[in-house]
């Protein structure tokens, strides 16, 4: 075959596969707003469901998604910083940052199912917490560590080396370079990753599920238990009892996904200084 | 002119020691970092200890030989053979594979190689975005719209193997195609234009001289891809019918490992609870066994390329 | 030559002296038995080919080297008398002491003021009042004030190429070193910049000693009072010391063969 024909097939195939794949998120986005837009409604959001097929709104459920993220969140962001901080800063390489290194790429590859058992294993049982915000919020902050850490040390990694001559030649330790000249310097890159980190904590399922509990409940301290907007959704769409609810869910979680997504994008174009 | 010998200073202060209080805070926060960073180290340790101890009994219980390779799941009998489970997970992963490889190894092409600047700031999002859409809302496409649509064209109901191969395929997308874009990227411009300058199409500069060499890092993609597929629980769980059994064909209800937990824990006790436990150590060992294989495959060929 | 001031005396004190300083890259052996003394309030500018191991030498004045792993000097470096590698030192004060000048000016992403105030507020200076009096003649001697004064709070980056090197110079400045290291201060800026550094280069020096490197022998010429030529002679092995002289016998009567051919243009 004549090779210009190859070559226009080729690229052809190579630009329906790129459309396919924006088609698809196209396609799940329209179809979850198009089932879940008439669903929306104050009423929806803020009150709580009842009876057996979930009428009502979910309220409880989103109040708990909110809850454990912003908790896992807030576990996670000082262990993953300190510790990007000391790859990126302070460790030699060596055999101590290569098992470091590989623990974290193991931790981000762990299936959440599996998570999901250690949180179980771990927080509920051995450790007394129970279902609970605080015993999810544990097991997510597994899952979002290596992801924050990783976004924080390329983050670091990515200040100028010059930058860092300027301070330590003007005499300031290794701590004060870091904290008040590379900190600063990374810290847009360093929130959109966490921004996109808590992202995903807010779509996880089966990390939650045998953690949180699964009965409707609204937390108020970090021992209460509750449901989740994606078990809510996974409860909803399996026993098929209420699909508006669910369409209305999935559109919701959608929304907090997108603009996890979005925010991070647009904070990280207003704030990029190095 | 000849070196004069070091005279004393009349002025200058002499230089200061490094301060006992300076010299220590800066020692405990070197190693308060080093503890956080040991946190990754002791989650994986965690993990191996509290899942690990919770499912080795079923090893002993059942023998590890006929946990793996028992054909038969069926707690209420006592009987906890996972091969069902275990074939169930390949068959999907594999599945996934076929479909997801191709159309992300071009997206990542694509993104590499053709796009426009602009083109680019569209698609790339979009990829990153796929990530971050919740398995259990790709679970819910799947069952509602795309579930309908193969049993159309199966006789059974569209639970099955192959609905999860499609809503899977498209979950592994981001991962392997943002791995291979970032070798092809990382490959320097002077051989792409080399090969144009020698009278190469794009599709030939792209498949023998992009493709080669990037071939190790688009290998490090599948096999993540791998991982995230043999791990995904909610999106197959939604699709795949749940029948622990060997299926008579690809389109009747099937289970796999990570959904097999899901739907047994709420009720499981005993020997039932210990064997998931087991199953979710094999999961773990598995995506651990993959990392590993990643970081091998890159020392070798960082060993391969000095020995050059 | 250096005229614009009077001639350095030649009993004048000396700032910095090297004794057979030899230094090591792991295990490249960079620099080897180098000797020389820094004369107090004076310009010495270091010349020679890229690579040549002149930027590492200055390196070792400031112990900036310390920052990378692995490496290693052995001899002596002498400040006012104190060897500087000396057991216990503490590499940070010494830095408060000499101050260095990057080849890539290098302001942090802040504004001008928090930029020239970094160093002070490092050293517990935290008065408001303390820090704008700082910061002005610290701008001042820099020859920035008149254009940034309106502008303090603006990002450091926001300057131009020349504005963002003295901001450097001022920043050094505010911490009141004694010893200025500038390494190639003018190879990333434009041409009226270089001229502003070279006068404020020849200002600074009734109060402090300045080193520096350059790769451009006609700035050497210009603002030096002493010059020292190193030379890497042979690929991998270390560079030495060729000679060192005042700026004006170097440049017109060069003892060395290798000087003078280097001086003349053939080759570097």
């Amino acid at each position: 075959m004549n090779k210009n024909v190859t070559n226009a097939i080729a690229l052809t195939l190579l630009w329906v596969s790129a459309i396919t794949t924006v088609a698809v998120l196209g396609t799940v986005i329209l179809y979850v707003v198009y089932n879940g837009i008439g669903e929306l409604s104050p009423a929806f959001i803020f009150t709580w469901p009842e009876g057996v097929a979930a009428e009502g709104g979910i309220w409880p459920t989103i109040v708990s998604t909110m809850y454990v993220t912003a908790l896992a969140m807030v576990i996670v962001t000082p262990i993953a910083i300190l510790a990007a901080v000391y790859l990126a800063e302070y460790a030699v390489q060596g055999r101590l940052v290569g098992t470091i290194r590989f623990a974290a790429d193991s931790l981000a590859s762990v299936p959440s199912i599996v998570m999901g058992l250690f949180g179980l294993a771990l927080f509920v049982e051995a450790a007394g917490i129970g279902f609970s915000m605080l015993s999810a919020a544990l097991a997510l902050s597994f899952l979002m560590l290596p992801i924050v850490m990783r976004t924080t040390e390329e983050a670091i990694r990515a200040v100028p080396k010059y930058i860092r001559w300027g301070s330590y030649g003007l005499g300031a330790t290794k701590w004060q370079t870091v904290s008040r000249i590379v900190l600063p310097a990374a810290m847009p890159r360093i929130i959109t990753g966490i921004i996109l980190a808590t992202g995903r904590a807010v779509g996880e399922t089966a990390v939650v599920i045998y953690t949180m509990g699964q009965a409707i409940n609204l937390p108020v301290t970090p021992l209460d238990s509750g449901r989740p907007m994606t078990v809510h959704l996974y409860l909803l769409a399996m026993e098929g009892i209420n699909l508006p609810a669910a369409y209305g869910t999935a559109l919701l979680l959608m929304i907090l996904i997108l603009a996890f997504n979005l925010g991070a994008r647009y904070f990280l174009r207003r704030n990029r200084k190095v | 002119m000849p070196p004069t010998p070091v005279p004393p200073a009349a002025e200058s202060r002499g230089l200061q020691l490094v301060s006992r209080s300076t010299y220590l805070k800066e020692l405990a926060l070197k190693n308060l970092f080093l503890v956080c960073a040991c946190v990754a180290v002791a989650g994986v340790a965690l993990i191996f200890a509290f899942v690990g101890l919770r499912g080795w009994p079923i090893f002993a219980t059942v023998g590890p030989w006929s946990f793996l390779t028992g054909t038969e799941w069926n707690p209420t009998g006592a009987e906890y053979g996972i091969l069902p489970l275990i074939y169930g997970s390949v068959v999907v992963m594999l599945g996934a594979l076929v479909i997801g490889t191709p159309l992300a190894v071009g997206t990542a092409i694509f993104l590499s190689e053709i796009a426009t600047p602009r083109v680019r700031s569209i698609v790339r999002p979009a990829v990153e975005l796929l990530a971050g859409i919740p398995s259990v809302i790709y679970g819910f496409f799947g069952l509602i719209i795309l579930r309908p649509i193969v049993a159309n064209f199966t006789d059974g109901l569209g639970f099955g193997a192959v609905t999860a191969w499609f809503i899977l395929a498209i979950m592994i997308v981001p991962t392997i195609a943002a791995i291979s874009e970032d070798a092809l990227r990382s490959i320097p411009p002077g051989i792409r234009e080399a090969s144009y300058a020698m009278g190469a199409t794009t599709w030939q500069t792209i498949y023998k001289v992009l493709v080669p060499a990037a071939k190790i890092g688009i290998i490090d993609a599948i096999i993540l891809g791998m991982g995230r597929a043999i791990g995904e629980t909610m999106a197959v769980l939604m699709v795949v019918g749940n029948a622990p059994v060997f299926p008579e064909s690809i389109s009747e209800p099937i289970a796999t490992l990570t959904t097999q937990i899901v739907m047994d824990m709420p009720y499981a006790a005993g020997d039932h609870r210990t064997a998931l436990f087991g199953m979710a150590i094999i999961l773990f060992l598995v995506s651990m066994g993959l990392v590993a294989l990643v970081r091998l495959i890159s020392r070798f060929q960082t060993a391969m390329e000095s020995g050059r | 030559m250096s005229l614009r001031t009077s001639p350095v005396p030649a009993d004048a004190p000396n700032k910095i002296a090297v004794k057979g300083l030899e230094f090591y890259y792991g295990d490249f052996h960079a620099l080897t038995d180098i000797t020389v003394d820094i004369k107090e309030k004076a310009v010495t500018a270091f010349i020679g080919p890229s690579g040549c191991g002149k930027s590492t030498f200055l390196r070792c004045f400031n112990r900036m080297n310390d920052l990378i792993p692995g490496t290693r000097a052995e001899g002596l470096i002498a400040l006012d008398g104190q060897h500087i590698y000396e057991a216990g030192v503490d590499p940070v004060d010494l830095r408060r002491r000499i101050g260095m000048i990057f080849q890539q000016p290098n302001p942090f992403p802040m504004s001008i003021y928090d930029n020239v105030a970094f160093g002070p507020r490092l050293q517990g200076v935290k008065r408001k009042a303390e820090l704008d009096e700082i910061v002005q003649t610290s701008l001042e001697r820099a020859n920035l004030w008149k254009e940034t004064k309106d502008i303090l709070g603006r990002n450091g980056l926001a300057l131009s190429g020349g504005q963002q090197q003295r901001l450097c110079i001022a920043r050094v400045l505010a911490v009141e070193p004694e010893v200025m290291l500038m390494d190639e201060p003018c190879s990333a800026i434009d041409p009226t910049s270089v001229q502003k550094i070279e006068d404020l280069m020849a200002e600074l020096k009734d109060r402090i000693t300045i080193v520096i490197v350059t790769h451009n022998m006609q700035q050497a010429a210009r603002v030096s009072d002493f010059t020292a030529f190193f030379l890497q002679e042979v690929a991998g092995e270390p560079a030495v010391l060729v000679e060192y002289d005042r700026t004006s016998n170097l440049f017109t009567s060069p003892k060395d063969r290798r000087t003078e051919d280097y001086i003349t243009g053939r080759f570097g």
